[in-house]
This record gives C-alpha cells, sequence and structure tokens, in this order.
C-alpha cells in the first residue's frame, strides 16, 4: 500500500469515483436528473467555504481545549459537511421555489445554481485576502486536484462508494420499478417519496464527494456522461448500469494517467474523455448511433431504388414476357423521377448484383432479376388492390401511394394481403403477378421496344 | 349480503385545490365487469386513482372488500394509462411482467425462477408468449398494452382496475384483451375498467359507472345505460359546477 506512487494513488481513488458516479448518474439520466447533480455540485461551493471559515474561526478556542492542532479548515470530511448542506439547501430551495411560485424546474435550478455559485466565489475571494493558513486548498475545489489526493480521501471515497454500491444492489429491483412507473409502484405500496430520497440522496453523497477530485465547475459531467454514454449500448436497465460505471472508471484512470504522465489537470482531462466516449457512443453504438441508422436509412433507399427499378423494367418489358427484351436507358429514366447521379448509382448497383445486364444504352433483366422483379410487382399491385378494394382510393391514385409502402411490407403482411384479397374474390392466381389495375403509359412501353 | 369489492364513500377529489370528483358514492357489486364511461375531463381516471390512493381525497373514504386500501393491496391489480410511462426506458417486456410481483416479493427480494414462470404463463394468456424477450421499445401500441396486462395479471388479484386498456389499439388486440376480461370475471374477479367508446359498452359491460365530475349513474347496464342517463353525462358539462370549481381554484389567494 506504502509502495504505490502517487499515480497509483490517485488512480485509485479516480476510478472508484467515476465507478460510483457512473452508477447513481444512470438513475439520474433516466429520470430525467441529469441536472440536479450539476446544482448540487454549484451550490456546494458556498458550504465548503463556510466549513472553512467556521473551522477557523473556531480554532483558537479548540486548540485552547484539546492543547492541538486540529486543523479543521483542512479537513476533508467539515468541508464535505459544509457542501453537503448547502448543496441540500439549493434542491430543498428548488423544490419550493417550483411548488409556490409556479416557476418551472429547470428555470429554479438555474437561478438557485448561478446564485450559490456567486455566493461560492464572493466567499472564496474573502477568504483569500484572510490571514489564515491552508487557504490556498480552497480554490482547488473549483476544478478540482487529483493529484493532491491524501490514502484519507480515498478512504472517504471507498467508504461513500461501498454504501453506494450496496443501496443500489439492494433496491435495485425498486427503484428499477420507481424509474419506470411510480405511480404503478405507489399503488403496491411501495414508499416512492422515500425511495426517491434515498436515490437522490446517493446522488447527493456522490457528488460532494466528487468535489475535491473533479471539482464543482465539472462534477456533473462525471455524473451525466458515463450514463448517457451507457444508454447507446444496451436495452438492459442491469448492464447499462454496469457500462456505465466501467465507463466512470475507464474515464477515471485515463484521467489520472494523463495528468501524472503530461502534468495536466485530472478533473478537465476525466470530463474530456468522458465526453470522448459519448461522442463516440453517439456514433458508434449498435442500433442507437448514428452511423447505424444512417447505414439502415441507406440500405432501405437502396433497397427502395433498386425495386423501383425492376419493376419500370417488368413493367415495360410485360408485354413480351416470358422473353426478356432490352429496354432503352431512356425510358426507364422517363419513368422515374430520379436525378441523373441516382440513377447511375442504381443502375450499377443492380448491375453489380447481377439483376440486369447493360448493351450500349440497353438495359435487360437477368434470369435471378425477372425473378425477383416478378416479386416487387406483384407485391406492388397486390397493394394497389388492396387500396382500391379496402381503402377506397382512386384507381389513379393508388400508384404512388402504394410506391411509398410497398419498400416495407414484410412477407407476413403481404401473406395477409393475399388473405384479405382472396377473401373478396380478387386475389389474382398465384405465382401470377397480378394485372395492373391502372393504365400503364402504354406509349412509353411501345416506345422503349424503339 | 357479503362484502362489496370496492366502495366509495361520498369521495371529493381536488387537483391544486380545484375538485375534479364531487361526491361520489358508489357500490360495486363482486363477480362484474364494470365500465367507468364519461366524456373527457369527466373524472375517470381521477376515480381511480383516488380508490387507489395515487390522488390524496378531499373528503370521503375508500373501502376495499371492508378495509381501507393500505391493508388491502394485494388484493389489488392496477393497469395503468399507456402513455404514463417512458416506452423507451431499458427493460425487456418480462422486466415489466415481473413488477407485478414485486408487491409480494417486498423489499430487496429478487423475483426468481417462480415469478418468471409466473410472469411467462401472464404473457401467455395475452398471447405475448413469443416477445419476451423484446425491448418495450419495439412494440407496438396494442401489445405495450398487453405488457401491462399481463402486469396486472402478475399481480395475482382480485379486483383489477384498468386505465383505458382499449384505447389505441388495433381490432384483433381488442378482441383478445375483452375475452381476457370476460375469462376473468369467469374466475370470479372484479374488473373496473374505464372505457370510451359507447358503441361497445352494452355489449362488454355488466355494470356501468356514469361520470361526468360528479356520479351521474351506477348500476347494472341494461336499466344504467339508457339515452336519458347518457344524455345527462355527455350533455354538456354542468357548467355552473365547473365554475364553482374554477371559483375554488381561484380562491387560493384570497383564503
Amino acid at each position: 500500500m506504502i509502495s504505490l506512487g502517487i499515480a497509483q494513488k490517485v488512480m485509485i481513488g479516480t476510478s472508484l469515483l467515476g465507478t460510483v458516479a457512473g452508477l447513481v448518474g444512470s438513475y439520474g439520466v433516466l429520470r430525467r436528473r441529469a441536472l440536479v447533480g450539476d446544482m448540487l455540485a454549484h451550490a456546494a461551493l458556498p458550504g465548503i467555504c463556510l466549513a472553512f471559515l467556521i473551522g477557523v474561526a473556531l480554532q483558537p478556542a479548540l486548540q485552547a481545549r484539546f492543547g492541538t492542532d486540529l486543523a479543521l479548515g483542512r479537513n476533508i470530511l467539515v468541508l464535505l459537511a459544509g457542501a453537503l448542506t448547502t448543496g441540500l439547501l439549493g434542491m430543498g430551495i428548488v423544490t419550493l421555489v417550483c411548488r409556490w411560485t409556479r416557476t418551472k424546474e429547470d428555470a429554479a435550478i438555474g437561478i438557485v445554481l448561478s446564485t450559490f455559485f456567486g455566493g461560492g466565489i464572493v466567499l472564496l475571494s474573502v477568504i483569500r485576502r484572510l490571514p489564515v493558513p491552508d487557504k490556498s486548498g480552497l480554490a482547488t475545489y473549483l476544478f478540482g486536484q487529483a493529484t493532491s489526493m491524501l490514502w484519507h480521501d480515498i478512504y472517504v471515497i471507498a467508504c461513500v462508494s461501498a454504501v453506494c454500491l450496496l443501496v443500489l444492489c439492494a433496491l435495485h429491483k425498486e427503484f428499477k420499478l420507481l424509474s419506470f412507473d411510480p405511480d404503478f409502484a405507489r399503488s403496491q405500496g411501495w414508499p416512492t417519496t422515500l425511495l426517491d430520497l434515498v436515490m437522490m440522496g446517493a446522488l447527493t453523497i456522490v457528488t460532494v464527494v466528487g468535489l475535491p477530485v473533479v471539482g464543482v465547475v465539472l462534477m456533473a459531467a462525471l455524473i451525466i456522461l458515463p450514463g448517457a454514454a451507457a444508454r447507446f449500448w444496451t436495452e438492459r436497465l442491469g448492464r447499462m448500469m454496469v457500462i456505465s460505471a466501467a465507463i466512470g472508471a475507464a474515464t477515471g484512470v485515463v484521467g489520472t494517467w494523463a495528468s501524472a504522465g503530461g502534468g495536466l489537470p485530472a478533473g478537465p482531462i476525466i470530463v474530456v474523455c468522458g465526453a470522448t466516449l459519448f461522442l463516440f457512443s453517439v456514433v458508434f453504438a449498435p442500433r442507437r448511433g448514428l452511423l447505424s441508422r444512417l447505414i439502415h436509412t441507406w440500405r432501405l433507399r437502396r433497397k427502395t431504388a433498386r425495386e423501383n427499378l425492376l419493376r419500370t423494367l417488368y413493367e415495360l418489358s410485360e408485354p413480351d414476357l416470358p422473353k426478356r427484351r432490352p429496354i432503352a436507358i431512356g425510358a426507364v429514366r422517363q419513368h422515374r423521377a430520379w436525378s441523373k447521379g441516382v440513377f447511375g448509382w442504381v443502375i450499377r448497383s443492380a448491375l453489380h448484383s447481377g439483376l440486369i445486364t447493360r448493351t450500349g444504352d440497353q438495359l435487360q433483366l437477368t434470369a435471378a432479376g425477372l425473378a425477383r422483379a416478378v416479386q416487387v410487382t406483384r407485391k406492388h399491385r397486390l397493394w394497389e388492390l388492396y387500396l382500391i378494394q379496402g381503402a377506397g382510393i382512386a384507381a389513379d391514385h393508388v400508384d404512388r401511394d402504394a410506391d411509398s409502402i410497398e419498400h416495407l411490407l414484410t412477407p407476413a403482411i403481404v401473406r395477409r394481403l393475399e388473405g384479405q384479397l382472396a377473401e373478396v374474390g380478387r386475389l389474382p392466381g398465384v405465382p401470377d403477378v397480378p394485372q395492373s389495375p391502372h393504365e400503364l403509359a402504354a406509349a412509353e412501353v411501345e416506345d422503349a421496344h424503339g | 349480503m357479503s362484502v362489496p369489492p370496492v366502495e366509495i364513500h361520498d369521495v371529493t377529489v381536488a387537483y391544486h385545490r380545484k375538485p375534479v370528483l364531487w361526491d361520489i358514492d358508489l357500490v360495486v357489486p363482486e363477480g362484474k365487469l364494470v365500465g367507468v364511461i364519461g366524456p373527457n375531463g369527466a373524472g375517470k381516471t381521477t376515480l381511480i386513482k383516488a380508490v387507489l390512493g395515487l390522488v390524496p381525497l378531499a373528503s370521503g373514504k375508500v373501502e376495499i372488500y371492508g378495509h381501507p386500501y393500505a391493508n388491502q393491496r394485494h388484493l389489488v391489480g392496477y393497469v395503468p394509462q399507456r402513455e404514463s410511462v417512458d416506452w423507451d426506458f431499458p427493460v425487456t417486456v418480462l422486466d415489466v411482467v415481473l413488477m407485478g410481483t414485486y408487491g409480494r416479493l417486498g423489499w430487496c427480494r429478487r423475483p426468481g425462477r417462480a415469478e418468471r414462470e409466473l410472469a411467462r404463463q401472464c404473457l401467455e394468456q395475452v398471447g405475448m408468449a413469443s416477445l419476451t424477450d423484446r425491448q418495450i421499445r419495439q412494440l407496438s401500441g396494442g401489445q405495450q398494452q398487453r405488457v401491462f396486462l399481463a402486469r396486472s395479471l402478475a399481480q395475482d388479484a382480485q379486483i383489477y382496475f384498468m386505465d383505458e386498456p382499449l384505447a389505441g389499439v388495433d381490432a384483433a388486440t381488442e378482441r383478445a384483451i375483452v375475452e381476457l376480461l370476460q375469462e376473468l370475471r369467469q374466475r370470479g374477479k372484479t374488473v373496473i375498467v374505464v372505457h370510451h367508446d359507447l358503441q361497445t359498452v352494452r355489449r362488454y359491460f355488466d355494470h356501468v359507472i356514469l361520470l361526468n365530475m360528479r356520479l351521474v349513474a351506477c348500476g347494472p347496464t341494461e336499466t344504467t345505460f339508457t339515452p336519458e342517463a347518457l344524455k345527462e353525462t355527455y350533455g354538456g358539462r354542468l357548467t355552473i359546477l365547473d365554475e364553482a370549481a374554477e371559483a375554488v381554484r381561484r380562491g387560493e389567494g384570497v383564503t
């Protein structure tokens, strides 16, 4: 233990703090209470200053009584008690302001946060002018100073982490229910107000303990970022909390390592590191991430465009089927309102997949392409028939309506479509493609073979 | 005569001092399917929440089988409105249904194999057995409603309070839910359902509670669900009652 270097020691502290901040932060994010952490941290500053002042004021009396220097102004527990007091006071004021003055919660949080923080800064500058020892330590509470962590501080963090972990594990089921459906929880007899207090209490304690490390300005980020990032990776609460804790711990380790190696301030590095992980999650997470959603949209557009191309080719060569006639590219273009670029892209993609072949400016369906085109056209026309039959939409309007939906029809829906049309005796013989319920542009069809 | 499952004595409920339900006094008989009918803002949801202790009573009292609700929670199942929760919450279908067993489990005990088995059975009863591990965000409106129903079944109650279980569901789901309600009645349960579709009231319910800020009528459907009673329920709000409520609300600064 003693043999550990400063960096390792600090790393233990920051990773523990990150872990527990990630855990309580998950609930904060899910319950849309993320700003509460921010307010608590800022509102803690005047409390820290006041605790320091009281400690200094009591110093002579205590020294006379006990004969030793208790250094109350330096004692982290005394300072944190002050932080806790004004933090909770701020939270209480927010609640009262919301209830009695009809100020909305976000406005109330903003008001209390900046007022308390402003008061704290004023006290800090007052203290700076006082002829008292240890006053320089207070300024580190603004942005935190991980490197000055003592074993004493790490014990405090470890104890808080252990207690929070215990509470979160024991009350996992209760907190899950409270967060998802508080009314149902109350109908089952759970004391929701008490549970809420415990949950917010854990958030408060973790915030306050983190202040010396990350500072009042940045502490909220350590609470919010891991939970918000973790939400992207999973759809299970338990896993989300584990991931969130891991992200919190990782940011703590990286932040400390960067500050030890490069002499950079640990708190800001921890926050920047958390933000990077959050950004990474936003972009790269499967399913919920931006990239995955972009790819999904792109695939859908490619599928839609390709199906439209196949159907157009099918309809243009329909009179000569089963012979697959080559179709002039110009004729196809007349049917689809595609820009030149999109048109080229669709044709290239269909060529690449072996659905069509190209000779000069003539396109021809391959055997595979025809099979696919039959499916696509059949789906389109079944849907058109259904719209005419079931929704009473005029025959000359269904083409456009069908176009926007048909690409999304699943095989299950197509089967039900067939069932419905069969019921009213309108299902064309399987597997034939039904006649188009509206006139195809006949002139263009002929043109195409020219 | 045996003790009725639900007795509401002179209950008045107020939000921010504005009364929304006036002097409700009614008795629900056992083993019936009961519809709570009334226009928007009539206080249907509030009535259920008042019975379940989710909104404070300004006056009056509620009894479940002759005792206060707080002592009888284990006899009551609750289906809140579907919109009342965030369906993007990171839980699965099974997780939500398991919540129905939390009340019985008590503090700190996790649901075990028996609870999981029960939850699966409840999902089967609502025709959702194949979606057990689905994330709830991926469900359709009708499926979400079925999950809530399954959760209340997992509560294994005697009386069920359901807030608009048929709102915004497809025809197939509506049929399935109504069948389930009838099955519950057959097993001797009392089911109280907030309902908005007047056309189906006669077909679905044995007993109706007609509500419009006050109790208009309460009784067997054949004799109570009459054109006159409907007219009284829907024929414009009682404007004086409305104005009085508004006056009470405004009075907060004066008194």
